[in-house]
């Protein structure tokens, strides 16, 4: 679940057991690739990683950054993406709800072997940074001719 | 290429659960709210979501709001990773009657949307000067 760790103002058993379901199906259906550097559901930002046979693609919902001041690199298949959010508060105003993320971020994504981390290209736009890595030629499925 | 389509609304998109009876998975942004003398100020986080993707609806003490994300996704992608399993937000409060529903004001930046809602005028707290003889 992308978002608040206040989440669930009422219902709070059924929304974890949908939420288990989900995940459960989800296990079921795609197989998903647990990292040795994932991190749990909730961390800021929220990111999806897909697959197509040319490139691998990186979508981090990040709502209210400045991209100027995100830092992103990447070391052979380890991809790293790091900033600050910056929420300015108002001194005269009393809080009743602070669920988003302020602060410090970093998180760091393995892509497969074949990533080339000579072909990555990046934009941020409505709030969504998304990274596009090709993957290297010599790793993509070729046909071979019988003789 | 990459082509723009509603993920939300493709169930065969690899990066959504397939569609059973189950109702669709929503998303309940995280928000801000706090108040000064002039009203309250709610700020959601929205990533993805457009000004013409997003709607509000207040009726009476209800605000509703509701967004799209809208990602530009190759379509032969498969999924390798999902935190995020919906591209629907959606989040309702309880407004009281000292606000003015009538005159909120929404922005959306960076995906993260803002809304003002003042209080009425006769209900804004007034300074009270104390005289001294």
């Amino acid at each position: 679940m992308f978002g608040s760790l206040t989440g669930f103002d009422g219902g709070l058993f059924d929304e974890l057991r949908r939420l288990q379901e989900e995940v459960d199906n989800l296990f079921d259906q795609w197989p998903a690739i647990t990292g040795v550097r994932s991190i749990s559901p909730g961390t800021f930002p929220a990111l999806n990683v897909g697959a197509t046979p040319d490139r691998f693609e990186v979508y981090l919902f990040a709502a209210g950054l400045d991209p100027r001041k995100l830092e992103l690199s990447i070391q052979q298949n380890l991809l790293t993406v790091a900033g600050k959010r910056e929420l300015p508060v108002n001194e005269r105003a009393s809080y009743y709800r602070r669920e988003r993320f302020a602060g410090e971020f970093r998180r760091v994504i393995t892509l497969p072997e074949d990533a080339d981390p000579d072909r990555v290209e990046a934009r941020y736009r409505d709030g969504v940074l998304h990274i596009s890595v090709q993957r290297k030629e010599s790793a993509k499925p070729r046909t071979i001719a019988l003789n | 290429m990459a082509e723009t389509k509603e993920v939300a609304t493709r169930p065969a998109d690899a990066l959504q659960p397939a569609q059973s009876a189950r109702p669709e998975v929503v998303l309940r942004p995280a928000a801000d709210i706090f108040e000064d003398d002039e009203g309250i100020t709610l700020q959601l986080d929205v990533p993805g979501a457009s000004k013409e993707r997003l709607t509000l609806q207040v009726n009476r003490d209800r605000l509703d709001v509701e967004a799209e994300a809208r990602i530009e996704m190759p379509t032969d992608i498969e999924a390798l990773y999902a935190d995020v399993r919906s591209t629907h937000y959606q989040r309702t409060f309880a407004l009281s009657s000292e606000l003015d529903a009538d005159k909120i004001d929404a922005s959306l930046k960076d995906g993260v949307l803002t809304l003002r809602i003042p209080k009425r005028s006769e209900v804004r707290p007034r300074r009270i000067e104390v005289r001294t003889s």
